[in-house]
């Protein structure tokens, strides 16, 4: 019975990030205000249906789903819309719900096709670190991912100005200044939880392992990850590194992010590749 | 009336670079040069117009030699000497001076066709003259004119319409660059007419501030007051490239002044905020490699143009059908000037007449006493019906519409015909 409330709930959240992905479509191409408010009542149903498809989850396999492929993607995907509707509570980036519900999209098509059978949890992660470590860091991911967002945005966007021929993103996409603004904010969110995400797993692997760092194969890529941004946050912060390269840098460190979130666990393997 | 012709004296930008420009004895204010005009002698009006781009005499003088002189003497002062004047200046009589004048005033003249800012400084310069008492009946229609030929290009031409847009053109970009332009600063670099365009479109979007940077500080003053700004010299351009977001320069300057290697270190100081260079100028003043830089935006005036996409072609032809309109109020004008060559002519030869019948009627009045007032009445009709009747073929002679061209020839036939004597 769970189980198959359990899939229609995820078809459902499939079926609603669709239609947020094809409403932010047609406003992006007609630019019509009644269009933006059902393509954002859309995906705030989306976002509601993931919420309740992961408490769902938490339910019949009594721990926090974050641990196999389809549960890690969810919560990603989860984050990604979260984070983005508490950004739009906050003030309105042009046409970023476009971009957004395709990223949220195509992260629920990749869970859609990962293995959703719930699997015992294995010895090592049964503890009460592992909602905490891994439920900061997927967040933070999604802090991440809208910063990539804003990234690919702004790179669009100077390369019309730059280049002075306005083809179709010109009046589509918004000003440079927001777009850096939001790539500011999301990287120091991001960040923050990332460092945050971190500093718990590296707590949780001292109770577990006795030792604080590994130079496991996740522990090297997250903090070459790290690096990334703190160097970005830097360069920011002191020397006014802004607009094209902070967007590249947005661009770069989210790869470096997906990265650490699926290269090393199926390149590189290690202790942390519980979630195959 | 008759001898009297209308001189335009004048440099602009395209004949003059700034450098000279900005040396001429009349290039600010009004009232100084305006007096010293009224002096001079056979100089019956006067009309003054001093802009960025243009300084511009107009009298209603005798015809001759030293009027000329005088008025090239008063125009460039002690700058340039006087056998390089004539490299630089303009003169231009009667119906090209009209002629010119509506060119300049339906913006046909200036930098970027099409733009307004002309005929308002054009307007000014009327205010200050008349003010002054240094217009007379020619220059007064002949200034009205210019105005309403002027409205009339706007109104039967698209002309303006690229101008304009240019400037709203550059206001989107700003906002697509900064987004919201309420906390930015403008700085203009040289005082020209697009750029004052530009510049109140951008304070009518709430920039914080505008600086004018000029070479002359005068001038930049002008300016700065227009839109409650500061102004600086040329030399503190670098200095206050650091604090700028928008950038119009519009100097006359025969090359680049700001170059890339320039703009490198300012981009360091200014810790890469983004800023929007907007060249306005021709030639151009910035190097079109700043466009380069990370967050540096170079438009140039060409480039605006391809952003609002009126194709030249199109703007060609709308250029073309205002000069034609300035053609035919030329004629026109002309018309009305040769009309008012044959008034004094018919006032005197009706005068004439009119004295003649008097003293006749009140010498023989004198004689006829036993007639009765009526009888007198009718005598008089009779005496003044001759002498319009008389009158009537010589008045049509001049007034005839078909050899107008020979007005002249005309009027010179019928007052030595008739022994007019000349009263101007």
């Amino acid at each position: 019975m769970m189980d198959e409330t359990s899939y229609f709930l995820f078809q459902a959240v499939l079926a609603a990030s669709i239609m947020a992905l094809i409403f932010y479509g047609i406003f992006f191409v007609k630019q019509k205000e009644k269009i933006r408010t059902i393509a954002r009542l859309t995906l705030l149903t989306s976002g509601i249906l993931q919420t309740l498809y992961i408490l769902l989850r938490y339910l019949q396999a009594g721990y926090t789903p974050i641990t196999s492929q389809h549960e890690t993607i969810v919560f990603f995907a989860w984050s990604v819309t979260w984070a983005y509707l508490s950004f739009r509570w906050r003030y309105t980036v042009k046409n970023f719900g476009a971009f957004i519900s395709l990223l949220v999209f195509i992260l629920l098509l990749i869970a859609a096709n990962a293995s959703r059978t719930i699997l015992p949890l294995p010895p090592a992660l049964q503890s009460n670190w592992l909602p905490i470590h891994a439920g900061i860091s997927v967040i933070s991911y999604g802090f991440l991912a809208l910063g990539f967002c804003s990234g690919v945005m702004y790179l669009l966007q100077e390369r019309e100005l730059k280049s002075k021929r306005f083809g179709y993103f010109f009046t589509r996409l918004p000003s440079l200044d927001s777009l850096d603004q939001l790539n500011s904010h999301c990287l120091a969110t991001g960040f923050i939880l990332f460092t945050l995400g971190i500093i718990t797993g590296s707590i949780w692997a001292s109770n577990a392992w006795g030792t604080y760092w590994h130079w496991d194969p996740k522990e090297t890529w997250s903090l070459i990850t790290w690096f990334l941004y703190a160097a970005q946050i830097h360069q920011r912060f002191s020397a006014g590194w802004r607009g094209k390269r902070a967007a590249v840098m947005a661009v770069i460190g989210f790869a470096a992010v997906l990265f650490t979130l699926w290269g090393v666990t199926y390149l590189l393997g290690g202790v942390h590749s519980y979630a195959r | 009336m008759p001898g009297d012709m209308i001189l335009l004296f004048g440099v602009n930008h395209k004949t003059t670079p700034l450098a000279v420009r900005e040396k001429l004895a009349v290039g600010n204010g009004y009232e100084e040069p305006l007096q010293a005009l009224r002096n001079i002698t056979g100089c019956k009006e006067c009309y003054l117009l001093s802009t960025c781009n243009r300084v511009e005499i107009l009298v209603i003088a005798q015809e001759n030699a030293q009027v000329e002189e005088a008025l090239s003497t008063l125009l460039f002062g002690d700058s340039v000497a006087p056998e390089l004047r004539h490299d630089y200046l303009y003169i231009h009589r009667n119906n090209e001076a009209v002629h010119h004048l509506f060119m300049v005033a339906t913006s046909l003249d200036s930098m970027i066709v099409g733009e307004a800012q002309i005929l308002g400084q054009l307007k000014e310069a009327y205010r200050h003259a008349s003010e002054h008492k240094c217009t007379g009946p020619i220059l007064n229609k002949l200034l009205h004119k210019s105005f309403s030929v002027a409205k009339r290009v706007r109104s039967e031409t698209q002309i303006g319409a690229s101008a304009v847009s240019i400037s709203y053109a550059a206001v989107e970009l700003a906002k697509k660059i900064f987004g919201n332009l309420e906390d930015k600063n403008v700085l203009l670099v040289g005082a020209g007419e697009m750029a004052e365009l530009a510049a109140e479109h951008l304070v009518s979007q709430g920039v914080r501030k505008v600086v004018v940077a000029n070479r002359t500080l005068a001038r930049a003053m002008d300016l700065a007051k227009r839109f409650n700004g500061t102004a600086v010299s040329l030399d503190e351009l670098f200095s206050q490239l650091e604090q700028a977001d928008i950038v119009i320069s519009s100097t006359g300057a025969p090359n680049i002044i700001l170059h890339k290697n320039d703009v490198k270190p300012i981009m360091r100081a200014r810790r890469n905020e983004p800023i929007f260079f907007i060249d306005i100028a021709v030639p151009r003043d910035l190097d079109p490699e700043l466009n380069d830089l990370d967050n540096v935006y170079l438009y140039d005036i060409d480039d605006l143009q391809n952003v609002v996409e009126t194709n030249k072609s199109e703007r060609d032809k709308e250029a073309v059908k205002a000069r034609r309109i300035v053609d035919e109020e030329t004629l026109k004008f002309q018309n009305w000037l040769d009309s008012l060559a044959i008034v004094p002519t018919i006032a005197a030869l009706r005068k004439k007449a009119d004295d003649i019948c008097r003293s006749e009627l009140e010498r023989t009045m004198c004689r006829l006493q036993h007639l009765s007032p009526d009888e007198q009445k009718t005598i008089e009709k009779m005496a003044l019906a001759i002498s319009s009747k008389l009158l009537h073929d010589p008045v049509s002679f001049l007034k005839n519409e078909s050899c107008k061209e020979q007005n002249e020839i005309k009027v010179e036939i019928i007052r030595t015909a008739f022994g007019l004597v000349d009263t101007n």
